[in-house]
């Protein structure tokens, strides 16, 4: 007990200190996983809101689809994007792997389906009587968009912060595609919080862990908070 | 409110951007550095062997090397794809099949050093100072029977410490996946690093197969200690050797024959045969320079220059 309570102040030392590797790697999640959060939300809120908008055959289906992906698993991205830009892939040729720009890739493909989910389940949320109205207050296409995304706009942001606390929890992807490694170049290395969680513990720095998992923890509070916050008003 | 904590964020992501753009700026201050990727086995990583010798290299040839721990499987497919430059490997076998598909050129043994059979102190199947073959022969034994504490734990990640674990079971007179995978509940594959599995053999007080190199720099995180470690078989020889650029036309192959000529230049084998005489009080590797007779390759494959 001792051991864990030692290296849960050294953990704490590393943090307060501002430990160079940890707050490297921090940085580099942070970065990777805040891209992949943006370039999803270019996506998927306006997939959403074309699948909830338009009447067409299937459309239950795919909702349906697209729920399904929630559970995803981040190493079937992993091996699906590794395939892809391999050099041997179709892709290959772009030098891709072990690179940050791949792991934002992976990254955007994991949290496009829940974020394209939670936006058309925003969007039905609003409540009918409220779309009625709009419509027949003799809004035209746009006004009711605008109108609409107002209504849900509480419900989108938290799309978006859970799409964001996937994509820098996951770490079958990451390790797959970034290869968890370590130069003296920031944008050459790969390694972020749960790929480095994981090597780490496996080499018995537990401390190191430790202070990465606890940053991990805080990040997510953070983000909790934030949307909280948001969805008070 | 909202509005202010958003505006938060993004300075605070700006800034961090900022940072990093400086830092690396800093770096690459004349031209961008070429990158160097290498795939390598987990037991060479694991020692820290390849951290000690990149700072000299990437400030002599202006790159950053990139590495890529796996198994020597993992990093062999690595290679066959195209996705690295360079191979660190320990495994002849597979080595050459490799190199005779075409995939790989200019090999060069750097380094090497002996597997050992580590296990709990008390030793309780009773192998110490056994051949490795008869030693593998009893923890089988002993294992099936389910005597009391004999355990052992595999690699079971098709890397060269795994291929080297499956030649002493053949050389044993045992059929790998026939008679010893899945022979018993005392047989563990772990799937992971040699560093891993050390600590899982640890904690298990298990036997394991491990190079010396990656126990010594683990030692003092361990209780269990070597309990077989002569044998002609246990020898570990180290290669490095170049993806052929004909394969995959990608590759950097320029500052892949630098690498290589780094890794067996004087001063790198000098620095090889003293690595971790400092913290573990023995070098982990031997330089393989000159030792060609000893090591069974051909000389010019022993740490020569590339023409």
């Amino acid at each position: 007990m001792n051991e864990i309570i030692q290296a849960f102040f050294q953990a704490i030392e590393l943090i307060i200190t501002l430990d160079p590797s940890v707050m490297e790697i921090t940085l580099r999640s942070l970065i990777i996983s805040f891209s992949a959060t943006l370039i999803a939300t270019v996506i998927a809120i306006p997939l959403g809101f074309l699948i909830q908008i338009h009447e067409f055959y299937g459309k239950k289906m795919v909702i349906n689809l697209v729920q399904t992906l929630y559970a995803l698993p981040t190493v079937i991205v992993g091996l699906f994007v590794f395939v892809f830009i391999s050099r041997a892939g179709p892709f290959g040729f772009l030098r891709l792997l072990f690179t940050p720009t791949a792991m934002i890739i992976a990254q955007t493909i994991l949290i496009l389906p829940i974020m394209t989910g939670l936006t058309i389940s925003a969007l039905t949320g609003v409540d009918p009587t409220i779309r009625d109205t709009i419509r027949s207050l003799g809004a035209n296409t746009r006004q009711y968009l605008g109108l609409l995304v107002r209504e849900a706009r509480f419900a989108i942001i938290a799309a978006i912060m859970l799409g964001f606390s996937r994509a820098i929890s996951e770490v079958g992807a990451a390790i797959m595609i970034g290869g968890n490694t370590q130069t003296s170049a920031f944008w050459t290395s790969t390694r972020v919080l749960t790929t480095a969680i994981s090597l780490e513990t496996s080499m018995g720095n537990i401390e190191f862990s430790m202070a990465l998992g606890i940053i991990l923890l805080s990040i997510a509070l953070v983000v909790n908070l934030v949307m909280m916050r948001v969805q008070q008003r | 409110m909202e509005k202010r904590s958003i505006f938060l964020v993004v300075v605070v992501l700006v800034a961090a951007l900022l940072i990093c753009g400086c830092t690396q700026s800093e770096v690459a201050a004349t031209e961008p550095p070429q990158t160097l990727r290498i795939a390598t086995t987990t037991s060479l990583y694991d020692t820290g062997l390849l951290d000690a010798l990149t700072p000299a290299f990437e400030q002599e040839h202006n790159a950053v090397v990139q590495i890529v721990s796996a198994g020597t499987g993992k990093a062999l497919e690595y290679g066959q794809r195209g996705d690295v430059d360079i191979l660190m490997v320990h495994d002849r076998a597979r080595e050459n099949t490799f190199l005779e598909e075409g995939y790989g050129i200019n090999r060069r043994v750097f380094a090497y050093n002996y597997f050992v059979i580590v296990g709990p102190e008390s030793d309780p199947a009773g192998i110490r100072g056994l051949q490795p073959e008869e030693a593998f022969t009893t923890l089988r034994e002993k294992g099936i029977e389910g005597t009391e504490g004999v355990v052992f734990v595999s690699r079971g990640d098709d890397s060269g410490t795994h291929g080297k674990e499956k030649a002493i079971w053949q050389s044993a007179g045992y059929e790998y996946a026939a008679d010893v995978q899945q022979s018993g509940e005392y047989y563990i594959e772990a799937g992971s690093g040699m560093g891993a599995t050390l600590v899982m053999a640890n904690e298990k007080q298990a036997y394991t197969l491990s190079d010396i190199g990656t126990y010594l720099a683990y030692q003092g995180d361990l209780t269990i200690v070597p309990v077989v470690d002569e044998g002609d078989i246990l020898l570990n020889i180290y290669s490095v050797m170049e993806i052929n650029p004909a394969m995959h036309p990608g590759v950097n192959t320029s500052i892949a024959q630098d690498w290589i000529n780094y890794m067996v230049s004087d001063d790198v084998q000098q620095q090889i045969a003293e690595f971790g005489v400092e913290s573990y009080g023995r070098p982990l590797f031997n330089a393989a320079a000159g030792k060609a007779d000893t090591l069974g390759i051909p000389a010019e494959e022993c740490a020569t220059p590339l023409a």
